[in-house]
This record gives structure tokens, sequence and C-alpha cells, in this order.
């Protein structure tokens, strides 16, 4: 093996790309060393719900037959990638996390999984989630609690943790999540890697299953920015079969990641330096912002004044769409069904009783609360009201400035176990990235840093609808000036 | 506001959630907890201002109605609970 390829598993999607088109790797080689990777280490770190070895390196061995014969490949060519269980694959096992879908295996492909498969993407398995994506840690899955690859005492963060704890763990070099409240943003954050949340309706949605609709987008995890702009030029693009995924242009997401963007105006808001900001995660991202200052960006202070009331929009907003979207889990048409019965209501009620986690079920109920006959005014009414005063705070703050900037997370990664009993305590754990999917914006978290603990800090980047190219390209700027993402977690 | 057990009996039923008497006690703990956080909104003053239920400006997206292949009825049936033929089986309705 040539010093090249050393390390496989620590390697970009563009690098595996590169050694494999100069002949120096063949695919099945980089998907066995990440399935060695995976055995070496997931039974600490615990990604992983459902690996697709034996498919996986027939996918890869047809990629590699194709290349011996001049065929044309995909842009995403013997690239191993893991995708979160919430995203269906026709014929693989599909839980959400959740004891109710135990069994269940989707008839067909999501929109993503389908761009995957053509951009010659090799899927090694699901990973882990809080149960339907209702979460911080992943602490809420119904199988396992997948573990910080950087500290195994701590939590990876959630929703999307078994993606992002992956891709940290070098057990796959990108992968799939979904972000409604902070679930891509915040693990990336708390893992030390990339991870992006496309705008709302830049990628379709059909054959994610669904938590709230009008919050739901699947996004990106990678080791560096280059590698986010590669998938998500996969992954972005129209589909009629989600009627909120939009026609806007998907421009070359790679094709100017290195040019820098100038002028550049960055906005501060007050709101997200505030009271529960951890000291030294304050340090990171102001010298962050130094990095991006000296680089000629200009600072501009702003406020984003509804901002303290994003937490509490969200858990109307997203349990009452939850309370909604939940109710085809009636043990008719697929999921678990429970036997003693004593009439068609009661196996309703009986199924969803015991096929649903303790989170999930207050979700359920908060949102049929807040949606019920006398409270739908003073709760869901008023939360959409509110969400409207969160959209035009950042309409006015993309006025005059090209991104905002600020932490991802108040704190670094947190013990399993620390909040699992106090639902309002792990609620508060994003209250960055709440604001963002309200507004139904592109946000990025990217690493800045680590704590005196080793554990990493991540750096939020908010941009207007549809502006992930700027967003990209000012992540890459900072990116390029500092050494953070090329650090790898060692499991031991 | 404390919202009572009665209150969480009326949502599980609304919800079609069969709750353990402990999950019951406890879910009327929690619900208060959060909702006392949730009307930190009632601060917000949202005269005249138009609720925002979805962030994109679309509505009534139409396409063509073209006839054109499906999943099977294997494939829609494989993951029921209870198969009847070619139907979903229930419990019965009518006594």
């Amino acid at each position: 093996m040539s010093a090249s390829t050393n390390n496989l598993t620590e390697k970009t999607a563009l690098e595996l790309i590169k050694l494999q088109e100069k002949g120096e790797v063949k695919a099945e080689a980089i998907t066995v060393a990440f399935l060695e990777s995976i055995k070496a280490k997931d039974s600490k770190v615990k990604s992983f719900l459902h690996l697709d070895a034996e498919k996986a390196i027939a996918t890869a061995r047809t990629i590699d037959s194709k290349r011996a014969k001049g065929e044309k490949l995909g842009i995403l060519a013997g690239v191993p990638i893991a995708v979160k269980d919430n995203i269906c694959i026709k014929g693989t096992i599909t839980t959400c996390g959740s004891k109710m879908l135990e069994h269940f295996v989707p008839p067909y492909d999501a929109h993503a999984i389908e761009k995957l498969l053509q951009a010659d993407a090799v899927i090694l398995g699901k990973t882990n989630l809080d149960e339907f994506a209702m979460g911080s840690s992943t602490e809420n899955s119904a199988y396992q609690t997948t573990r910080n690859p950087w500290n195994l005492d701590c939590i990876p963060g959630g929703s999307s943790g078994g993606s992002a704890a992956a891709v940290a763990a070098c057990e796959s070099p990108i992968s799939l999540g979904s972000d409604t409240g902070g679930s891509i943003r915040q693990p990336a954050s708390l893992c030390g890697i990339v991870g992006l949340k496309p705008t709302y309706g830049r990628v379709s949605r059909y054959g994610l299953v669904a938590y709230a609709s009008s919050l739901d987008q699947i996004g990106t995890f990678s080791h560096d920015v280059a590698d986010t702009a590669l998938l998500l030029n996969v992954i972005a693009g129209k589909d009629d079969r989600d009627s909120t995924c939009t026609s806007v242009e998907v421009p070359d997401y790679l094709a100017n990641l290195e040019k820098p963007i100038t002028p550049l105006t960055i906005g501060v808001a007050n709101e997200y330096f505030a009271g529960g900001l951890d000291a030294e995660v304050e340090k990171s991202v102001r010298e962050a912002l130094k990095v991006l200052e000296g680089q000629g960006a200009v600072i501009k202070q702003i406020s984003l004044p509804h901002s303290p009331y994003a937490i509490a929009t969200y858990y109307l907003v997203a349990t009452a769409e939850a309370s909604s979207n939940l109710s085809r889990y009636d043990g008719v048409h697929y999921g678990h069904r429970s036997e003693a019965h004593k009439n068609l209501i009661d196996m309703y009620c009986k199924s969803r009783g015991e096929g649903f986690g303790a989170e999930v079920k207050r979700r359920i109920m908060l949102g049929t609360y807040a949606l019920s006959s006398g409270y739908v005014d003073a709760y869901y009414l008023k939360a959409l009201k509110v969400r409207r005063l969160i959209r035009n705070d950042f309409d006015a703050a993309f006025a005059e400035c090209d991104v905002v900037i600020g932490p991802t997370t108040p704190t670094c990664a947190f013990k399993v176990g620390e909040k699992s009993s106090d639902p309002l305590a792990m609620y508060l754990s994003d209250i960055y990235t709440i604001s963002c999917n309200l507004a139904g914006l592109p946000g990025i978290s990217i690493p800045c840093g680590f704590n005196s603990k080793n554990l990493p800090i991540g750096l939020q980047l908010l941009g207007a609808p549809f502006s992930e190219e700027k967003l990209l390209r000012i992540a890459r700027m900072y990116e390029k000036e500092t050494t953070w993402h090329l650090k790898r977690a060692q499991v031991s | 506001m404390a919202i009572t057990t009665d209150q969480i009996k009326w949502i599980s039923h609304l919800a079609r959630l069969e709750l353990k008497p402990d999950e019951l006690s406890h879910a009327a703990e929690q619900l208060t907890s959060i909702l006392n956080y949730i009307n930190l909104l009632q601060q917000v003053n949202t005269d005249n201002i138009e609720p925002l239920a979805h962030p994109l400006d679309v509505s009534n997206v139409f396409r063509e109605d073209i006839l054109k292949a499906s999943i099977s009825v294997e494939e829609a049936l494989s993951n029921a609970p209870n198969r009847q033929a070619d139907f979903y089986g229930v419990p019965a309705i009518f006594e």
C-alpha cells in the first residue's frame, strides 16, 4: 500500500475519488476499509442500526468493473455513505429508531437515495437517531445510545447522532441526516464535523419519514466544506413527488468554492451571545470571527429580537405537525399492531401506546393539546404569528448582511444521562439552531475549536433562503485559514 | 397553569394513545412544565401579524393527471400487520 492509500478511512470523499481516478485504490478496497473500521469501533460508538456489508461490497465491485471498462461513472463513484434510519431505502429495514417500525421494509427509495445510487455512491447502512428524529442526544432511540467519538462518555448530539458519529469516527466519509430543529447542525458541532441543513425546499423530502413537514429537511455530514458541496450537488433539486421542493436553479456548489466573498458583511446577533453560552465556546466563536475579519469581512452588530421565543414557537409548531403526521401509525397499514385489543379504536390506542417511546408520546400529546378545540388560537395560531416575526427578523438581517454567524450550540457535548430526565433542559440545547428551521433558511455548522476537555466546538453560519453557494464559500474562507477540519477522533 | 390528569386522559383519547397509570401522572407534570415555558409567547404582541404556516411562498402546486405505474399490490401489502387476501385486516367494526 502506498503512502497515499494509508489511513483510507481518514480521507475525505473528494480524496477517495481522486485516488480511484489515479488508479491507486479500488472502490472495493475503500468499502472494505470502512467496513473494517465499523467492525473495530462500532461496538463502542454505536452509530449504526443496520449494516448492508454484502450489498455495499457488491456495489463497489460493480463500480470497479464499470471503471475498468471505461464506462461513465457518477460523481460519488465508490464513495461510501451512511444514511440516517428515517430515510427510506427500498428493501432495507427502516426503523426510525422506533419499536413502532421494528420490522418496516420500505417498498421504495427516497428521492435522495435515488440520487445517491445514480451518483454511484456505496451505501454502507442505516444510522441511529432519536425516535422519529425527536431529540438532541440519540438517547431517545428505542435501540441504542450513540456515543461521541471524541469522548465515549458523552452524547454525540441528535437527532442525527448516528450519522454525525459515523463520520467523526471515520466509519464513513460522508453521511445523510435530517434537520427539523437543529438535528444536523447540533450533532455536527458536538462531533467536530461539518453539517449542512439546506434551505427548506432545496432537497426533496420524498421518502423522508415525516416528523414536522414544514420544518423537516434532508442534509449532509462531512469532514470538510468541499465534501458538503459535493454531496449537496448530488441531492439538491426539483422532485415532483414533493410539492414543496422548488425549481430554484441548483448551481454547482463546488465550482466557485475557493473564491472568497468580497465584500463580506457578517451579522453578529447579540441574542446569540446571551446568558447560558459557555465561556470556552464563546471564545472560540469570537476568534473565528476575527479570522474572517482578517480576510476583510466587516462585522455588523445586529438584533434578532424574537429569537428568545424560538424554542417555545418550535415546540408548538413541530409537535402540532407531529401529532398529525404520526397519526398514520395506526397498526393497520404497517408498523406495530397490539395483540390484545377489544375493538378497532382499542387496537389503535394500544398499538400506539406500545409502539411509541416516551418522548414521541410527549410530543404527540403536546401537539394534540395545542390543536385541540379551545386551545388552538392561544397556542398553535399564536406560535404561527411569532414564527412570522422570527422570519421577519432574519429578512431584516439579510437586507444588510451576507451571513449571520454565531455558536451552533451553547455548550460542548454533555454526558450521557445528564439531561435525559429533563425534557425542557434538553430542548434548550437547540436554542441557536431552531430559528433557522422556523424561517426555512439554510444553516451550516463547521468545526472552530476544542474546549479544555478536548471536545469540539461548532460555528454556525445562517444564510438567506437558497444562498447555499455563498454560505459554503464563506464557510470555506474560514476553513482554509484553520486546521480544525483536519483533526480526526481516535476511538479507543 | 396546571394540566390535570383528567385533561391528560382527554388528550390521550384524542391522540388515540393509551397511557399506563404512571405515564398519565408523569405526563401531567411534564406537560405543565413545558406549557409554563411556552406561555412566554403571550408576552409577544402579535396584533395584525399574519400567521406563517410554511416558509415557502407556494400554494396549490398542480401536476398533469397522467396515469402511470405505482407499486404493486404485493409491495403495498408487504408491511401489513394483518392481511386478508388483497386487503388490510382490521378488527370487526360492526358487532
